[in-house]
């Protein structure tokens, strides 16, 4: 149980999917300029993480017993389209109103690097089934905070382009915000281990 | 696209178009794997070999494949050669491979990757593909080594594990947050030296996405606009 706890809290704060490995930093740029499609991006991604999870490490049992692990890659992609796909029709049909909250956002998740990286991370890790299910959760819930925060920060009316050179206006001023984010969790490290 | 010059589509990605410091795709490796000058050029080399395979191998299927599963059948061929890469890395260079870890399996949902084949491979001739794969691949390893070497020499005070000035370091660029620093300021730098003309992307947005229009965002993007644009008309009508 303690192990679980660990887990959960070094892949949010110590480990951020997003300010300390970069994964998902696409999609972290890109959509982090309103707090609503950032919290249902990171929504999104939460709840396609734990799915993912939850399919692919079976799967990976599977290939292992027929000494196939090398096509864990070529297999885990396929397994994640198909998925992304079968839930938005899943959806659709009964969760009407998920499926306008989240929808927009499910095919951007297919190609979303956090979603592959997270799955293969459980199983380099050797995590059994447990521990990788909740290793996928706390980088969702991890993602979905720096997402939220950085679209704070964003939407803040501080932030504005005043007085800034020319030069790191936009793109650069983004990034540098993204870095002193970083800095600032950076402070959590060996809290846990 | 048939009047380009073979010479023109092989420098479009090294500088007008390169991938990572104009386009603004293809930022996770970069950012992740620029601690030092070598895991730069690996990854950049690795990267390269499947742009260039995917490409051709693409071009030469782009009559065969369905226009309706065309993403999925990019996604297997590239994930196919992603595998190849694995396995040459796992026997010749076992530490490099260590060192990226996670980051060459993702090479699969690198955007510049399929970004190319969906923007190039599927449009043109196996040659022009070739040309545009090295040309790209080129780009992305030529922007990756230069921030592996800013970092890598500021963070240890040395380049390729050579030390240059005795004693100097700067933990902080070795670290996370001065991945996404060194980007900032690499960027700003270019649009000083230009007068801002250089970025094609103004700004992060889902528009510098290579997918942006086989995705739904874009749509929902054009409703959202559609219904604010009818709400203020209704409003002005009051």
């Amino acid at each position: 149980m303690v192990n679980l706890i660990v887990i959960f809290m070094s892949i949010v704060f110590v480990n951020n999917f997003v300010l300390s490995q970069f994964l998902g930093i696409c999609s972290f740029l890109g959509v982090s300029n309103k707090m609503s499609s950032a919290v249902g991006m990171g929504s999104a991604v939460v709840f396609v993480m734990v799915i993912a999870e939850a399919v692919t490490w079976p799967i990976q049992q599977l290939l292992n017993k027929f000494d196939m692990g090398y096509l864990q890659t070529v297999v885990f992609i396929l397994v994640i389209a198909a998925l992304v796909q079968f839930v938005e029709m899943f959806m659709k049909k009964y969760l009407p109103a998920l499926q306008k909250a989240l929808g927009i956002f499910l095919p951007l998740i297919t190609t979303n690097c956090a979603i592959l990286g997270a799955t293969i991370n459980a199983i380099t890790f050797g995590y059994s089934f447990a521990e990788s299910m909740i290793y996928s959760f706390g980088a969702g819930v991890g993602y979905m905070i720096a997402m939220i925060l950085f679209a704070g920060v964003r939407e803040e009316k501080l932030y504005n382009e005043e007085g800034v050179p020319a030069a790191f206006k936009g793109v650069p001023l983004i990034l540098v915000s993204a870095a002193i984010m970083s800095l600032s969790f950076m402070g959590f490290a060996g809290m846990f281990q | 696209m048939e009047n380009k010059s073979k010479l023109s589509i092989l420098t479009n990605g090294i500088i007008k178009e390169n991938p990572v410091l104009v386009l603004l795709i293809g930022t996770c490796p970069a950012l992740a794997v620029s601690t030092s000058l070598l895991n730069a050029l690996g990854m950049g080399v690795a990267a390269t070999a499947v742009l260039i395979c995917s490409n051709i191998v693409i071009s030469m299927l782009r009559k065969v494949i369905p226009d309706k599963v065309r993403i999925p059948c990019y996604i297997v061929v590239i994930a196919g050669f992603v595998t190849v890469v694995q396995f040459v890395l796992q026997a010749y260079a076992p530490e490099l491979n260590k060192a990226l870890g996670v980051f060459i399996p993702l090479i699969v949902v690198n955007c510049i990757i399929l970004g190319r084949a969906e923007a190039f491979a599927n449009k043109n001739t196996i040659v022009d593909s070739a040309l545009d794969g090295i040309g790209m691949g080129l780009g992305f390893t030529l922007a990756l080594a230069l921030m592996g070497a800013i970092r890598e020499f500021l963070g240890t005070g040395g380049l390729l594990g050579y030390t240059i000035i005795p004693g100097f370091s700067i933990g902080f660029f070795n670290l996370p947050p001065g991945g996404f620093f060194v980007y900032g300021i690499l960027i700003a730098v270019l649009m000083k030296a230009t007068h801002g003309k250089a970025l094609k992307a103004k700004s992060f947005s889902c528009g510098v996405c290579p997918m942006y229009n086989s995705c739904n965002l874009a749509e929902a993007n054009e409703e959202i606009a559609a219904e604010k644009a009818a709400v203020s008309q209704k409003g002005a009508e009051a």
